[in-house]
């Protein structure tokens, strides 16, 4: 932050991340790695375009081939995009209502290092025996068949990490119902806060399922179960259905605040209001409502029945009405705005028709008949490419160039970030556009290789040359990320020049406590209101300069965690009949419920910020508190 | 927030345990927890109705011969009795008299021990039987459910008992309000589970 805390030595700031409970340095924990196993789940997805770029290639085996897709699947949902979304939620959504904090700081801990913890655990399969290999969706009758203990890194990595997503998912719910400022009603909400605020009502409602969908796998292969062994009575559908009763609102979890990140971005770089807002808003929760009831488009061909499957392709057909209205309310903000195509706004130009491409094809499956031809083909594979990463990938680059001057309070630079839009989204259509065609040629998902005969190798050449382009992209990115720490030139608190709403009020990044007085909320795009009436703090106070109440940091959430990441080993090796397994597994339980009692037994009741500190703060001094 | 300020019974407020901007967060999150808890438990539910009396073909079990309607029902009364005793302490909790809250919290908790006691009981009867986790998918389905359940009886009597002992020389303040309050609401929480355990897996299973 200031001066002085980059003077504190290394251990220091290492034990101030693994401790904090501030938003905004958890928004960082979380952006770094998400942003880590992004580049992971990248690699990934490159091994699979080396292997796939000529007939017969023998670059990775069958086994490995298995292995790497199902990585690249789970790691880019649930290890990649999800945090870096998570990230941008923590670092600006306080900030756009008008908060200090969020409603639990500590658990706000304990989501990431759940999250940070699962994904290590998930990762440490390549090198304890194999990673697994059932596909991202992890369907029972594979999985129950797969070697190994790949598949127990998957359910329990799946788990601890899922906890934690469901702990960040509540507490930001709580902190949108009970923490906005006076005057912020909920009709006044940015919309990057509202999409933010029904993702976490999904995340709430959609995890508990897949818990229990992995749980049951645990218990299945570790600790003899039967749940989805048939000879024993079970049932693999059970499975099938729990993981899409999950897996379908995961995709709105996904794209819901991607859709919040570029509502802003039009809005701020055509410098007009948001057109629709209302419609915005009421699209976003139908799309959270409708997200619950179209699981089932995943199983057309698993023979539900024709009633079964006429009314989950009923109900995905209606869900592309209020993405629609989106669409339109984008464009319409855009028309006859006062354009400038700044970074972000060239990401979120470029996504609508690319996630409008996306989104017609997933049309084009919900019609039931026609996806018994398109089901598991490349045409799949294409089609969800275009949604999440014409969707949900160029939102999180659009807004690391957005966001990143309101966490690190530096500018990344404009040129760089051209050239990284032009290798990825040109690599991108590239690769996936074409892919569209291998499928209705009748390519399969998921195959490690095909013949020179079946006439799909220069699609498929051309389809791994553009993920040379994507990589460049990214790369690019990095150097960007780079240079832009190095040269470490300090911006204002409104770098784009048009911000609307409330985070672009404060300094960059802000003081820990955010708001030395809580602001008054006139109406929507506060800022924008304050600006244009000449106001040059940027915000009215509903409450005069005093005494600031903060959470006190702890390690708790960090040692909770790594109980639960002992506790899973224990459990992993139990199977194997290992003698020291169960006294892992009783041990890692016995750390995470002591820690949980401390915290529930210690007295934590935070500390005060006096207004003399408050004062000598504003005056330029230590604004990082401790 | 001052934890160290006395009340009286007239000057604690109507609901402590909104009292203060912590303890609404608490109420509003635990709300949405137990929104969660509730599809967790929708899923273990449906997952036991598609399982019930499946499992290897000649399989001896099934729920009409295997479960007897008069230790349930003990249980259920007992489970239901501890709930009342929870609103009891809580009613106390809110006119500020610890010492009556504490009185009820161990009934609810002695309560709550009984069930649990009997619930091993139970579990421990069936697999005497042969009808063990392993058997089936049906056992494997109604132990998972059934025993989910039992883990958050447990769990909810283990922070009955630490909130009690923790709070026993200090009496109530603004702080440790909300946290009884939750307490008693996840109590509530795990009855409401049990109602739907008893006529799902038990009333419906002896119908046949």
């Amino acid at each position: 932050m200031s001066s002085i805390a980059q003077k504190k030595g290394f251990g220091a700031t290492i034990w101030d991340f693994m401790t904090t409970v501030d938003h905004k340095k958890i928004a960082i924990l979380y952006l770094m790695s998400g942003g880590f196993f992004f580049l992971v789940g990248g690699i990934e997805a490159m091994l699979i375009r080396i292997q796939l770029v000529k007939a017969g290639n023998d670059f990775l085996s069958a086994g490995t081939f298995n292995e790497v897709i199902t990585m690249h699947g789970t790691t880019m949902i649930f290890l990649a995009s999800m945090p870096i979304l998570l990230a941008f939620m923590n670092a600006v959504m306080p900030l756009q209502i008008g908060a200090r904090d969020v409603a639990f700081p500590f658990l706000n801990s304990l989501g990431f290092w759940l999250f940070f913890f699962g994904g290590i655990f998930l990762n440490l399969s390549w090198f304890m025996g194999g990673a697994p290999d059932a596909g991202w969706t992890n369907y029972a009758s594979l999985a129950l068949a797969s070697e190994g203990h790949g598949i127990d890194f998957y359910t329990l990595g799946l788990t601890i990490s899922g906890f934690g997503t469901l702990i960040a998912g509540i507490n930001f719910l709580v902190t949108i119902i009970n923490m906005r400022a006076p005057g912020m009603t909920y009709m006044r909400m940015p919309l990057f806060t509202w999409t933010t605020f029904v993702a976490s009502a999904l995340i709430l409602l959609a995890f508990p399922p897949l818990t229990v969908g992995l749980f049951f796998m645990v218990f299945d292969r570790l600790f003899g179960a039967s749940f989805f062994a048939v000879e024993m009575g079970g049932n693999t559908i059970i499975w099938e259905h729990l993981f899409w009763i999950f897996g379908h609102p995961e995709v709105y979890i996904l794209i819901l605040p991607a859709f919040g990140i570029f509502s802003e971005i039009f809005a701020i770089f055509s410098r007009k209001r948001l057109f629709g807002y209302t419609a915005l808003v009421f699209a976003t929760i139908l799309i959270g409502f409708y997200g619950f009831m179209v699981w089932a488009h995943h199983m057309f061909t698993v023979g539900l029945g024709p009633t079964a499957n006429a009314v989950f392709a009923l109900a995905t057909m209606i869900i592309a009405v209020p993405t629609g209205i989106k669409i339109f309310n984008w464009l319409l903000t855009i028309w006859g705005g006062n354009i400038s195509f700044s970074v972000p706004m060239i990401y979120a130009v470029a996504f609508i028709p690319t996630f409008v491409a996306g989104g017609v094809t997933g049309v084009m499956q919900a019609i039931a008949p026609l996806d018994y031809q398109l089901h598991d083909s490349y045409f799949i594979v294409a089609h969800f490419h275009y949604v999440i990463v014409g969707g949900v990938v160029l939102a999180i680059l659009a807004g690391t160039h957005l966001y990143w001057p309101k966490m690190f309070g530096t500018m990344l630079s404009e040129k760089l970030g051209k050239w990284t839009f032009w290798f990825f989204f040109l690599g991108f259509h590239l690769t996936f556009f074409i892919q569209h065609f291998l499928g209705l040629m009748g390519m399969p998902r998921r195959v490690y290789t095909f013949g020179a005969d079946q006439g799909w190798d220069l699609f498929n050449a051309i389809s791994s040359s553009g993920a040379i382009l994507m990589a460049t992209g990214v790369i690019i990115l990095l150097v960007n990320v780079v240079m832009t720490i190095v040269k470490n030139e300090r911006i204002g608190n409104d770098p784009w020049g048009d911000g609307r709403t409330l985070e672009w009020a404060i300094p960059s990044p802000p003081p820990f406590y955010n708001f030395a007085q809580t602001p008054l909320v006139r109406g929507l795009d506060t800022y924008w209101i304050e600006k244009m009436d000449g106001n040059k703090k940027g915000m009215i106070f509903a409450e005069p300069l005093g005494d600031i109440h903060m959470p006190n940091g702890s390690i708790i959430p960090f040692v909770i965690s790594l109980g639960m990441f002992i506790a899973s080993f224990g459990a992993l090796y139990f199977m194997d009949g290992k003698p020291w397994a169960l006294a892992v597994l009783i041990g890692g339980l016995t750390l995470m419920f002591a820690s949980m009692l401390v915290r529930s037994l210690k007295d934590d009741l935070g500390f005060h910020i006096t207004k003399a500190e408050l004062l000598e703060d504003a005056k330029g001094g230590n604004t990082d508190g401790h | 927030m001052d934890i160290n300020q006395k009340y009286t019974p007239q000057s604690w407020p109507d609901h402590p345990e909104t009292a203060t901007l912590e303890g609404k967060n608490k109420f509003v999150g635990f709300w949405l927890l137990l929104a969660a808890e509730t599809v967790t438990f929708a899923s273990l539910f449906a997952t036991y109705l598609a399982l019930k009396d499946k499992g290897p073909s000649g399989m001896e079990f099934s729920a009409a011969g295997l479960f007897e309607l008069p230790l349930v029902f003990a249980m259920t009364m007992i489970l239901l009795t501890s709930s009342l005793t929870s609103v009891y302490a809580m009613h106390h909790m809110k006119n500020y008299n610890f010492k009556a809250m504490q009185a009820w919290l161990a009934i609810t908790v002695l309560l709550g021990l009984t069930f649990l006691g009997l619930e091993i009981y139970e579990f421990n009867h069936y697999v005497h039987i042969g009808f063990g986790y392993t058997n089936s998918a049906f056992s494997s389905a109604f132990f998972t459910l059934v025993g989910t359940h039992g883990a958050h009886v447990l769990f909810g009597l283990s922070w009955f008992i630490a909130l009690m002992l923790r709070n026993a020389k200090r009496g109530l303040n603004m702080y440790n309000a909300p946290k009884f309050y939750l307490a008693s609401l996840y109590w509530h929480f795990i009855d409401v589970v049990w109602v739907f355990i008893f006529t799902v897996v038990y009333l419906m299973g002896v119908i046949g």
